[in-house]
């Protein structure tokens, strides 16, 4: 770590990476490589390049899945519920920063203590509240449900960048006839947007990818991607031209979304876990 | 902020907290609390239940598969700790030296973490049964040889390695973060004074991003005790329950077999052991940390 010099040392360095970079990528390679071959082809040799490349699978896997429909619910689900979480946990963090009565620091002390929960050591009584609440076999009943669990983490981090924003530019729009609420969307939401592109990254991610909590609560017939890449597994066990190529569809929508913004990607999710 | 009258603030805090609190309240917390009280009952999801006072914790502490399960999940949680966080470290290193190709690298190392857990399960389950059969047979390397995912070691050391994959690139962009704050000076003047590139990674670099362990350690471990998605989608807690992670077995309990109020108590248990856990960790890495 001397100087920054490009020396024979660092070339070294350089074709380890490389090679370690291959390691990680010959998965995606088998994944693509075997999706576009015959059953028969893949069974005789799934390490070899596909010859000749059949798009079949494809074809019939959109159709068994119903892509198109599952697709569209994931797409819907995971928009509304950031768009929704990032409303309400701004609002509630704005005003548990700037208004820090005793009820509002029990309230954040509860968000933040509840971070620890498991997922999974509440969805039994979950199934049942939710029903209670009429909340089951409907996707706007998965999006309040998202909005609970998406809650703590999202609020814990407004928190602790509301709190950077100093009050001074707020208590002026004040003086000048600015409502309360005015104050919130016109001037301070606006300065929240580099915490807002975390937040929406962090939460499309674990949306998007999210099984266990759709499972619970969705019904038959309306299927997020997770959801219908699962129960066409288990329909097409081991017939895997259906299944990979199946897989590969599953995974295209957030690879492209990844690729196209990475940068931000990366540096939204460093900044969301240093603070979490 | 003036207060405009005490109506007019109540109503503001109602409309600033009202939506998150209230969905929180029956998401969260409402279920939080009905998971106490049925973890003392009999309750099989459908009609009434009958209180069992402490029926259900007794009989978890005699209950061979779910302390298999706890046995599974520590095991696994130890080895996918350490070697996801040794990954993610030295591709840390080795992406904070001038390699060319540093910016394609990471974005190689991180792409696997955007895929959720069941399809990473499902896509390793054919690389390990048939992708790895291939190279065997063209390598005839006894590695690749292995009865994969079919018994007891070669299914826990596979969903290991499929969870390095998916984390180490997460766990290396913190480290990277925190690699490039380590001051220059500092390594320049320890290098003058002839210590090695072991001495100055073991006594500079690695206590001045304490900071970074503690998230990373933090992070891995509830990834880790959690795990549930590529556990169901690879090895489905096979061969004979032996990848059974806590969080599969609850699953298991209360939606297969429809014990309810059972799966409950085990709920309860796993959450405080979660809670405990985690909050240990963070204490333990926190008092290493060193000021810059």
């Amino acid at each position: 770590m001397e100087t920054s010099r490009y020396r024979t040392s660092t070339f070294v360095l350089e074709i380890i990476a490389l090679l370690v970079a291959l390691v990680f990528l010959v998965p995606f390679y088998f994944l693509v490589s075997n999706s576009l071959k015959k059953y028969g082809d893949i069974l005789l040799d799934s390490a070899a390049l596909p010859s000749p490349a059949t798009f079949d699978n494809f074809t019939r896997a959109w159709e068994i899945m119903k892509f198109p429909a599952s697709f569209a619910n994931s797409l819907v689900i995971t928009l509304t519920s950031i768009v929704g979480l990032t409303v309400i946990c701004s609002m509630a963090a704005y005003r548990m920063v700037r208004r820090p009565t005793k009820y509002n620091n029990f309230l954040f002390m509860i968000f933040v203590a509840a971070m620890v929960i498991p997922f999974q050591s509440i969805m039994i009584p979950l199934v049942k509240t939710a029903s209670w609440f009429h909340l089951t076999r409907s996707l706007p009943g998965l999006w309040v449900c998202y909005m609970g669990f998406g809650s703590s983490l999202t609020i814990f981090l407004y928190h602790g960048f509301v709190k950077s924003i100093p009050a001074e530019i707020e208590e002026s729009a004040t003086v000048d006839g600015c409502s309360p609420y005015g104050v919130f969307w016109r001037i301070v939401f606006p300065l929240l947007k580099p915490m807002t592109a975390t937040i929406i990254i962090l939460n499309s991610l674990w949306i998007w990818n999210d099984f266990l909590l759709p499972n619970l609560i969705l019904g038959e017939g309306q299927r997020t991607i997770p959801l219908s890449t699962y129960s066409f597994f288990g329909q097409y066990t081991k017939q895997w031209d259906l299944a990979l190529a199946g897989l590969v569809m599953g995974i295209l929508p957030i690879l492209i979304f990844f690729l196209t913004l990475q940068r931000h990607i990366i540096s939204g999710i460093t900044a969301g876990s240093v603070k979490g | 902020m003036k207060s405009k009258g005490w109506s007019s603030q109540w109503l503001q805090q109602i409309v600033f907290t009202g939506p998150a609190t209230l969905a929180f309240a029956i998401i969260v917390a409402l279920p939080f609390f009905m998971g106490m009280f049925y973890s003392i009952t009999d309750w099989n999801g459908v009609g009434g239940y009958n209180f069992v006072g402490f029926d259900n914790f007794s009989r978890l502490f005699h209950d061979q598969t779910f302390i298999n399960s706890f046995k599974f999940t520590v095991k696994f949680t130890i080895a996918a700790v350490i070697l996801s966080n040794l990954v993610g470290f030295v591709l840390a290193l080795l992406l904070t030296q001038p390699v060319k190709s540093r910016n394609v690298l990471r974005t190689i190392f991180f792409m696997p973490n955007v895929i959720g857990g069941l399809l990473l399960g499902f896509i390793w389950q054919f690389i390990f049964v048939k992708g790895f059969t291939a190279v065997g047979d063209k390598t005839g390397w006894a590695f690749f040889n292995l009865p994969w995912l079919g018994d007891e070691p070669t299914a826990f050391w596979g969903i290991v390695i499929v969870t390095i994959w998916s984390t180490a690139g997460y766990l290396m962009v913190i480290y990277i973060s925190a690699l490039i704050n380590v001051p220059r000076d500092l390594i320049e003047a320890a290098s003058i004074d002839g210590a090695t590139a072991w001495q100055r990674l073991r006594h500079i670099t690695v206590p001045l991003i304490m900071p970074a362990v503690t998230i990373a350690l933090f992070l891995a471990l509830s990834w880790s005790f959690k795990s549930f998605d590529i556990i169901l989608s690879l090895t489905k807690g096979g061969p004979y329950n032996s990848t059974q992670s806590v969080a599969l077995n609850i699953y298991n309990e209360a939606f297969q077999n429809n014990n309810f109020g059972y799966g409950t108590a085990k709920a309860l248990v796993f959450f405080i052991v979660v809670a405990l856990l985690t909050s240990l960790q963070v204490y333990l890495t926190k008092r290493r940390e060193v000021q810059a």
